[in-house]
């Protein structure tokens, strides 16, 4: 499978990454990631479609946790580390519109 | 005694801090030491703490003081790869994106290393988020390879091996998605383990590709791996694709030997290689052979897949771990006037090209429309890949292969060109999509620069591949001292 | 002229009632200082796991039962996409392969509104916008609350087999009363462990098309979700016949105006790039275990109204709802089963009790039955007297009768006893029919003097009361 990526695309994927390209820079990855899509095109073989897909590597099942409290953590810990904050909350810049 | 201190290995320098020969602020001075003298030209510590360093051997010196049991690592000075969680170091990943974060909890890995009584030096460096095979992608600098500081040091876990290399310490953390642990430590002549997928806690590391990441230990010798992997193996109730089996005892079973053990020398995987690498394993082959292992060759020719199955997988995953970068919690903040426009201004200053290049690999695999040409094909890539091992087990208790096709390349040599970049995990890639365990042993070299032969076995055998790699580690001391 | 019907189908999102959150340990808690239950797992912080809460598959399992769903095995998804109030940006929830499949939810009509799923995932944390109009979009900047990320959500998603916004309240209602029978959930809209979005289109009567549909998002009360659904049903019809179209949009509710309005447009079209969640093994529950589940269901309240109105074919469908209710229900079946008259148990317990529960103290469904029980030897007044007085009385039934002086005499004693005193007050008695309340002293505290020692006053109050109410034909 030959599969060229079109500057559409590029800029269509950065978008959904919420990532910001520059022109020339949607030109570098246009160019690589199509390369990069051409080594990854290469997956042929006639037993795939009888493969199932596989998520995990191990046959784990039910791993489940008690439903037991135990302590978080404190929350001066977790504001230290933010970038802006005011009182007892996280702060970021005004919202526009609702979430998907 | 203290003047030999840098010649023992961590067994040897642990017990003599258990009996007092040596106290541990004499081992971490004796590396300090050297981490002046080494790390100025070797780059590969992020971050360094000399002064806690000291404080955390008196404390171990003060528990022997008060009779206190110590623990199998107690005085060993150990290094962890930056993106384990340490609370008294910044993690960052190298990545600008988490500049000056400091954890407030350590990894499960990093808590199991402490509790057994090693001193941590520092923290290394490595490709940003693990992404890369030369440390060439780190967000804040370059690591060179001792052996040739014009070259790479492999990657992602470069900063760990050349340690390791350098001896900066005795012990390092690296973790292993495609390679990070194995193909770092061919190039930079150390012992370099990637076990069984859910082997060891993946709790406090920063997550790259969920479902291949695996942590493992790094070392000088055969022994000294053995002895960490004892340490940091074993289930961890914060990590629910942690497994459950029992821990062997790995230092124990190493002279055991190899006897009995089928090899199979898996010929796509040498073909791929230089013929100096080539030649290596061949030599690797017929020493296991004269060791009384029953070696034969064998073709997977379903291993060349894994390395497009693994450049969506990875991505796809990457894509979605490394959205939590968003400056809102943690981190660095981008400018914006608006919380979306934040969270992509943090976004696209935070992080270096090879992350976005895979965030958007990735983004583009999962998309609706390219779903199932790409991420659904690979997935299934990876049962037909671990479909071929099994048979290969069936036959085979290991395999044989090179680690990197190639010794350690110029810095600069392949960064321009991810493709060729990409190529120097083809061998290593099959064992994180099965999710079974392979070990990297240094094996020759090529004008001064090492090889490393690359050992692969079935989920749990990390007992079997510590054994056949001390085995050619014997044999090549020997080979050494004739 | 065109009929038209509305065609609806409710997502209900309800919070489990576990002790902690979904993937790890923090407290699952309304009412807590702001992020004061968090941690690395619901923060996301880098190197953070998930593990999964047993409890909440077992609630998933027992709500997905009395759903009549399938239970089935099932993976979790990260369904991405990015959100300041949802710390790794991505949601862990389940996708093609959800714990519960199918099911019905049954109508007090009748009605079977059918069930796609039921499917377990995580709660986001709390937004709160700041200066400007302090409304989302308006506001200068936002503050992140993060104690309801990863708390326990089990949507529930209905087929599109509700045609009017009464029926809509109704099914919610429902749903509502199996959540809270099956102790899945508390089932407290205002509070936000019920929110309910609502996908409503139109269509003329006899078509079975499906024209575009309006999502309305996180209505928060069935009375809003009435006035809700009400409003966008006749926008949508009124748009049509005057010669427009609808677009597919996602709309929200305003109290104030009573109207839809919509939401900011979206930019892109939703790709929430779905994959299996790569740190979470896949829960495949045993037949064993959903069986035991099964066996421990509750009767639900439709079981509840077949009980009742088997007993009682003729009874009351008012009375019987609230005796179906949670808080009613067990002290119903402990009337009944202890023997007395269903319809006495039905009236007492719809009337008198319900406005006793949730500040019934002593008054457990065991005392209800018995003190109902005494209706045999009692008056119904004194019968409710001793209810109210049984709440915060500690002690036998016996000693409640005493405490409350019944014990002495019986009920028709007392009467007679009353009777005499009213017979020798003619005047005041009359006053006193008439509805003077005033003149109530004078003729008790004339029953006390003569009768102090063998009746309490409270009886004797019951006593007049009751003999004034059939003196004035009531
Ligand atoms: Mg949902
Ligand atoms: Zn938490």
């Amino acid at each position: 499978m030959t599969s060229g990526i079109s500057k559409a695309d590029v800029v269509h994927v950065a978008r959904l990454a919420r990532l910001n390209l520059a022109p020339d820079e949607v030109a570098a990855h246009q160019e690589q990631l199509s390369r990069i899509l051409d080594l990854v095109g290469a997956m042929d073989d006639d037993r795939l479609a009888q493969m199932p897909a596989m998520a995990h590597t191990q046959d784990l099942v039910n791993v489940l946790r008690e439903d037991v409290a135990v302590p978080g953590l404190p929350r001066e810990m977790l504001l230290r580390s933010a970038p802006d904050v005011e009182g007892e909350f996280f702060r970021i810049p005004k919202i526009l519109g609702e979430p998907e | 005694m203290t003047d030999g201190i840098l010649t023992l290995d961590a067994g040897a320098l642990s017990a003599a801090v258990r009996s007092g020969e040596v106290t541990a602020v004499e081992a971490v001075e004796a590396y300090l030491a050297q981490v002046a003298v080494q790390e100025p030209e070797v780059d590969a510590f992020l971050s360094l703490d000399a002064d806690a360093a000291i404080a955390a051997a008196e404390a171990v010196d003060r528990a022997r003081a008060s009779g206190a049991a110590l623990g199998p690592l107690a005085g060993v000075p150990v290094a962890f790869k930056d993106n384990l969680c340490t609370t008294a170091f910044p993690t960052t990943a190298a990545s600008k994106i988490l500049e000056g974060w400091v954890p407030p909890y350590n990894a499960t890995v990093v808590d199991r290393v402490l509790a057994a009584g090693a001193i941590a030096i520092g923290k290394t460096n490595l490709d940003e988020f693990a992404m890369g095979s030369s440390t060439e992608n780190s967000g804040y600098k370059i690591t060179r390879n001792p052996h040739d500081l014009d070259r790479v040091p492999g990657g992602s876990s470069g900063g760990s091996a050349a340690v390791i290399a350098s001896r900066m310490a005795l012990l390092a953390l690296g973790s292993d998605t495609g390679g990070s642990i194995r193909q770092p430590a061919s190039l930079s002549g150390i012992v370099g383990l990637k076990p069984t997928y859910g082997r060891v806690s993946r709790y406090g590391l920063l997550a790259y590709a969920s479902s291949l990441d695996q942590i493992g230990p790094m070392a000088a010798t055969v022994k000294d791996a053995a002895l960490m992997a004892e340490v940091i193996f074993g289930h961890d109730p914060m990590d629910a694709t942690s497994l459950r089996a029992p821990i062997p005892a790995l230092v124990n079973a190493l002279m055991e030997g190899v006897t009995s053990f089928r090899v199979g020398l898996v010929s796509d995987l040498l073909e791929v290689a230089s013929p100096a690498v080539a030649s290596a394993v061949g030599r690797a082959a017929a020493t296991l052979a004269q060791l009384g292992a029953k070696v034969e060759t064998i073709s997977i020719p379903e291993l060349a897949l894994g390395l497009p199955a693994y450049y969506v997988v990875a991505p796809a995953e990457a894509s979605s771990n490394l959205a939590r970068y968003d400056g809102v919690r943690y981190g660095f903040r981008g400018n914006g006037e608006t919380a979306e426009e934040m969270m992509v201004a943090s976004r696209s200053e935070g992080f270096g090209d090879e992350v976005k290049r895979r965030i958007m690999l990735g983004t583009y695999a999962l998309s609706a429309g390219y779903y199932d040409a790409f991420y659904l094909r690979a997935q299934r890539v990876r049962s037909l890949v671990r479909t071929a091992f099994q048979e290969a087990y069936s036959r085979f208790d290991l395999l044989l292969s090179p680690t990197s096709p190639t010794t350690a390349f110029k810095i600069g040599e392949r960064s321009e060109d991810p493709v060729e970049m990409y190529r120097s995990d083809v061998c290593t890639i099959p064992s994180n999509l099965s999710g079974d365990p392979a070990i990297s042993v240094p094996f020759g070299d090529e004008d001064g620069l090492p090889i490393g032969v690359q050992l692969m076995g079935p989920a749990l055998s990390e007992e079997r591949l510590l054994r056949a790699a001390f085995a050619l580690e014997s044999a090549r001391a020997e080979e050494g001292e004739r | 002229m065109t009929q038209w019907e509305a065609v609806i189908g409710l997502e209900v999102h309800t919070e489990l009632k576990t002790a902690t959150k979904l993937f790890c340990g923090c407290p699952n808690a309304f009412g807590f200082e702001p992020n004061t239950s968090v941690c690395p797992v619901c923060l996301g912080l880098p190197g953070s796991l998930p593990v999964l809460n047993a409890k909440a598959v077992e609630l998933a399992i027992r709500v997905g039962s009395a759903l009549s769903s399938r239970v089935q095995a099932s993976q979790f998804h990260r369904k991405n996409y990015f959100y300041p109030d949802m710390p790794k940006d991505y949601q862990i929830s389940q996708y093609d392969v959800p714990v519960n499949a199918g099911g019905a939810v049954v109508l007090r009509s009748g009605k079977v509104v059918g069930i796609v799923r039921a499917h377990l995932e995580e709660d986001t944390g709390k937004l709160v916008h700041k200066g400007g109009d302090g409304r989302i979009g308006g506001a200068d900047y936002s503050l992140i609350d993060y104690n309801r990320s990863g708390v326990p959500l089990l949507e529930i998603v209905s087929e599109p087999d509700i045609s009017s916004a009464e029926e809509a309240k109704e099914y919610v209602s429902e749903l509502r009363a199996i959540l809270v029978a099956t102790g899945a959930s508390d089932g407290r809209m205002e509070e936000g462990s019920l929110r309910v979005d609502a996908n409503v289109s139109v269509r003329p009567v006899g078509s079975t098309e499906l024209r575009t549909r309006v999502e309305i998002k996180n209505v928060n009360s069935l009375r809003s979700l009435g006035r809700a659904i009400g409003y966008e049903v006749e926008r949508q019809i009124s748009e049509y016949e005057s010669g427009g179209s609808i677009l597919q949009q996602t709309r929200h509710f305003d109290e104030a105006s009573g109207k839809t309005l919509p939401l900011r447009a979206k930019e892109e079209a939703n790709d929430y790039r779905y994959f299996p969640e790569p740190d979470l093994p896949p829960i495949a529950p045993l037949q064993a275990e959903i069986d035991r589940i099964v066996g421990e269901l509750p009767l639900l309240p439709a079981g509840r109204r077949v009980r009742l109105f088997g007993l009682m074919p003729g009874a009351s469908s008012d009375q019987v709802e609230v005796a179906v209710t949670e808080e009613v229900w067990p002290y119903v079946v402990a009337g009944i089963e202890i023997g007395v008259a269903p319809e006495l148990v039905l009236a007492r317990a719809a009337n008198e009790l319900a406005a006793l529960v949730g500040n019934a103290g002593f008054l457990t469904p065991e005392r209800f039955a018995e003190v109902v029980a005494l209706e045999e030897r009692f008056s119904p007044s004194q019968v409710k007297l001793l209810l109210k007085e049984a709440v915060s009385f500690d002690g036998t039934v016996d000693e409640l009768v005493a405490k409350v002086g019944l014990s002495s005499s019986g009920a028709e004693d007392v009467r007679a006893m009353v009777g005499e005193v009213v017979e020798a007050n003619p005047e005041e008695w009359r006053r006193f029919v008439a509805g003077d309340a005033k003149v109530a002293g004078f003729l008790l505290g004339q029953v006390m003097r003569k009768f102090g020692k063998a009746i309490s006053g409270a009886q004797a109050k019951a006593a007049l009361e009751e003999l004034a109410r059939g003196a004035a034909g009531l």
